[in-house]
């Protein structure tokens, strides 16, 4: 089947079998391994894109489900070279650890802090709860995310200085 | 700021960027499944039997299935049947006897995934059965044998593979408790836990001109290593085995990746291609290891103000149906069983016992979760005696510097439990809030609400690297290497799965040979490319493995820097002048145990360990009185891990251990039918989601150990594992009043326990005592 979407920004055709998971395609088909298999049946949440915006276990989306859909996956957050707040503050403040859960919870984190710039500790633990990790504790994780926010609010701010949504610049808790 | 430069003085005490986080957040890190694929490649799959214990009388494989691009792998395919571990009982596939549900007993392989799972189908196993033993009191009898003692390993014609005594101080241990004024009895329960790694299990091996091949998923790959020396005999320079990027293992893939490398090496052999096996989420919860069951039964005395006298303990483990770890599990087990606590006088016995189900193995805390409870438990039934707070007894009790521990040792070194102790309770006002959540719940009952509050708190000590004279005969082993333009590379077989190695040894290096985090690489591990560290096992990386990171970075520094003295020049400079003049720089170092830690296997006594971590945790739940759900509100903890070589780690290695140890206590529970597990799915074996786990606060106490790298770093991987349940269970206790002493505590049980029933999983047979 002949489908055309958009994969991290950019165009994409593929010629697919429709019921081929979506995680299999982006693994397997079009070289984005980032994208993590936990436990193919939706609920450790490892696989976690975004599709048009929300958060999906790619596990459970059919690739014929695409059609003129937009799929976000960690590598379309930022690479090596540009890390997004989000990336740069789970290597900084302690978010990752075996780092397999990682993907997952970064993407569902990037759409908690679209549509929640500043959320509080009890939205950041529930826009992740379909996200297991066994290594963490979450602590580490949540204050990731708090980290994250606030970079974001400044950079936010220092692109637009007349929007006045800055952060507190005090760093970690 | 992401690239790990930072200042030259000192990294050690910093929370540097993680060095392996970037290809982490970005979706680079390779691990064994995000491998490419190689030419001619084949995945791998298992069958298993569906009963727990029986004869193999035939294997049928359907006629009407296409087998002509299957591989198939037999007991009888493989040189040496044995998987090389402590005792030499566990083949690496049945050949007839089955001794528990999910042993493997075909191998098969195919290009396509498909007609692989089709295939696993069209065999069928032909099992003539034999009456299992599922239950540690009825395997302790020894009405049924399950278990060949191989070589007599054990305790032959019955089902106990291992015994350990341990004792102290009066000879007639129960007189000494009868002559006490206050004695208080009590049997205490675990259950398995599942370590659910997110990443299952996984090897891909093949054979080449240069002999075998495995990389996978790996804490220890000189274990996979040696269990390729016994099944294939192949010659040792003939083996590599490396460690891809591993989602975490927990003591998960401690030495089951022998058995999933050995398969997928087995099928790369007969089909002569590349051999990718990955499991399943199902198959990965049923057939590998998990935490020893265990049962506890507990006499002590004490006098009227609470001073403990004496203590008699048994602990029964149930290994399942082969040896695997559990000697070295239940010995860490007993050697943890008395607590944090002084005892003149002390009787412990560790049991062993055969069961046909799948056999369980490494789990963080590797046996000592499993005694503290029962230990913890047990002075909250003293402190409950004398009408005290638990917590009063046991800080009255304290193991303190120059005291002797259960097995004689001295005290002599970094001994910081009262520190944990005295930071945890004044940073949760424990006192007070004891006080505070008794009025709240007088209130609530006032109001009709069906909620009710409570705190608790617990102590541990747990011993870091490996018991008693282990280290003295493991040798572990790293090379650090010059490289050119001043950098250096360390080779450990010490894995990085997901706790912390890569980073804390750079930071260890660095500061040791006098430069920056970012100067200092880690080779992967590989088996023909890294010395043998020992296994990433035991607490005892940083301590033990990164001391001698230290002296051989210290070593390159101290040439580099003599070199510099010679010649001037930058670090760099100088580096590169060595080493066109000795054409390589590699400093090999292999631990030494201090000379003052002196054990004895024989009587059990003496330094069991260097030294050990403590902690305090304390709990805060709230218990709905109608559903009996049990959510955990707030918990603080204060560690001493000796030096805190990267704070930040140190935090998520105490939280992420104390959650797993919330987990087991509240929600993790697999559920047995004839030795088959009911619930082998994330969806119904329950770990804590990021809104289930508390808060935590988390304090680190430095009590340094001279020993240990980096100003005094001590092992903390397993330590928080220990404290959590125990601490739960108080909190339970002091918000609904219902005494638990079984694990776990969900909302069915607690309630059944609220009613005043059992939930002893078995009794145990009061055999004469030795």
């Amino acid at each position: 089947m002949k489908i055309h979407f958009t994969l991290n920004g950019s165009a994409r055709d593929v010629d697919l079998p429709p019921m081929m998971r979506l995680l299999d395609a982006l693994r397997h088909e079009l070289g984005l391994p980032g994208t993590k298999e936990g436990c193919g049946e939706g609920e450790c949440g490892s696989c976690t894109v975004l599709l048009d915006g929300e958060p999906v276990n790619a596990c459970l989306v059919a690739v014929g489900q695409l059609e003129g859909r937009e799929v976000l996956t960690v590598e379309g957050l930022g690479d090596a070279a540009h890390l997004s707040p989000l990336q740069a503050a789970f290597v900084t403040d302690g978010g990752a650890q075996c780092g397999i859960c990682t993907p997952g919870i970064l993407v569902a984190a990037e759409r908690l802090l679209r549509k929640q710039p500043d959320p509080s500790e009890s939205e950041i633990r529930e826009a992740l709860a379909g996200n297991l990790c066994r290594c963490t504790g979450y602590q580490r994780i949540v204050e990731s995310v708090r980290v994250a926010a606030r970079e974001r609010a400044r950079l936010a701010g220092a692109a637009q200085p007349a929007s006045g949504a800055a952060g507190d610049p005090g760093g970690a808790s | 700021m992401l690239d790990g430069r930072i200042e030259k003085d000192r990294s050690v005490g910093r929370s540097v960027p993680r060095a392996d986080g970037v290809a982490k957040v970005v979706g680079t890190a390779r691990y064994v499944d995000d491998l490419p694929r190689m030419p001619g490649e084949l995945h791998g799959a298992t069958v298993r039997s569906p009963v727990a214990r029986g004869r193999l009388v035939a294997v049928r494989f359907d006629p009407s299935f296409d087998w002509s691009d299957v591989t198939v792998v037999r007991a009888e395919d493989v040189p040496t049947n044995l998987v090389a571990m402590i005792a030499e009982d566990q083949p690496v596939l049945a050949h007839s006897a089955i001794n528990h549900a999910y042993e493997p007993v075909v191998l098969l392989a195919c290009a396509d995934p498909q007609k692989l799972s089709r295939a696993v189908e069209a065999v069928s196993l032909d099992i003539e059965p034999l009456e299992p033993v599922f239950d540690m009191g009825r395997s302790l009898s020894g009405e049924v044998v399950v278990w060949d003692s191989p070589g007599g390993f054990g305790e032959p014609g019955t089902n106990v593979m291992k015994r350990y005594f341990i004792t102290k101080g009066e000879s007639d241990v129960d007189a000494a408790i009868a002559a006490c004024p206050v004695v208080v009895s009590g049997t205490y329960s675990t259950h398995h836990q599942e370590q659910l790694y997110i990443e299952p299990q996984g090897v891909i091996a093949w054979w080449d001109e240069a002999g075998v091949h495995a990389t996978g998923s790996i804490q220890c790959p000189y274990y996979v290593h040696k269990a390729f020396v016994k099944a294939f005999g192949v010659e040792a320079t003939r083996i590599h085995v490396t460690q891809a990027v591993t989602g975490g293992g927990f003591g998960g893939k401690e030495e089951y990746p022998s058995v999933i490398a050995l398969h997928a090496a087995l099928l790369a052999k007969k089909s002569g291609r590349p051999v990718r096996m990955i499991y399943g989420r199902k198959e990965d919860i049923e057939a590998t290891t998990k935490r020893h069951p265990a049962i506890t039964e507990i006499t002590t005395g004490c006098d009227r103000d609470g001073k403990l006298v004496a203590l008699s303990m048994r602990v029964v483990m149930d290994a399942g149906a082969y040896v695997t770890l559990s000697p070295v599990v239940l010995s860490r087990g007993v050697l943890h069983a008395a607590g944090c606590y002084r005892w003149p006088t002390v009787r412990i016995e560790g049991i062993a016992v055969a069961t046909n189900t799948p056999p369980n193995g490494a789990f963080r805390g590797f046996g000592a979760p499993q005694t503290i409870f029962a230990i913890e438990r047990h002075l909250d039934r003293v402190a409950a005696a004398l009408g005290k707070d638990p917590m009063e007894l046991k800080a009255m009790n304290l193991l303190e510097l120059g005291d002797l521990t259960a097995t004689s040792q001295v005290l002599r070194t970094s001994v910081g439990g009262r520190q944990c102790l005295d930071g945890a309770l004044a940073a949760s006002r424990y006192l007070e809030r004891r006080a505070e959540l008794d009025a709240e719940n007088a209130r609530r009952a006032a109001e009709g609400s069906r909620k009710r509050v409570g705190i608790g708190a617990s102590m541990c000590m747990h011993g870091a690297g490996f018991t008693g004279s282990g280290e003295r005969f493991l040798k572990g082993k790293v090379a650090v290497d010059l490289e050119k333009g001043g950098r250096l590379r360390i080779r450990t077989g010490s894995t990085d799965i997901g706790q912390g190695t890569e980073t804390v040894f750079r930071q260890i290096a660095a500061d040791a040979a006098g430069v920056s985090v970012a100067d200092v690489d880690f080779a992967q591990p590989s088996t023909t490319n890294v010395p043998d560290s020992g296994p990433t096992v035991a607490s005892r990386t940083v301590m033990v493995v990164g001391s001698i990171v230290e002296q051989a970075a210290t070593e390159i520094g101290r040439r580099v820097a003599a070199e510099r003295e010679a010649g001037g020049g930058s670090f760099a400079e100088a580096g590169d002048r060595l080493l066109a003049k000795e054409g390589s720089l590699t400093i090999l170092l292999q631990y030494q145990p201090p000379d003052w830690v002196q054990w004895d296997d024989q009587t059990y006594k003496g330094d069991a360990y260097p030294c050990y971590s403590w902690m305090c945790d304390v709990a805060e739940v709230e218990v709905d009185i109608d559903t009996y759900e049990t959510e955990v509100s707030r918990m603080w903890l204060a560690g001493d891990v000796g030096k805190a070589i990267h704070p930040l780690m140190c935090k998520g290695q105490l939280e992420g251990g104390t959650l797993q140890a919330v987990g087991w206590a509240l929600s993790e529970e697999l559920v047995w039918r004839e030795g088959r597990i009911l619930n082998p799915r994330m969806t119904n074996y329950i770990i804590p989601t990021a809104l289930d786990a508390p808060p935590f606060e988390t304090l680190l106490v430095e009590c340094p150990y001279e020993g240990g790298p980096g100003g005094g770093a001590k092992g903390i991987g397993e330590l928080p594992m220990d404290g959590g349940a125990p601490a739960i269970a108080a909190a339970v206790e002091h918000a609904v009043g219902v005494v638990v002493d079984h694990l776990p505590l969900t909302p069915e049980r607690l309630f059944e326990a609220s009613r005043g029933e059992s939930l002893a999983p078995t009794t145990l047979p009061q055999g004469a005592r030795r």
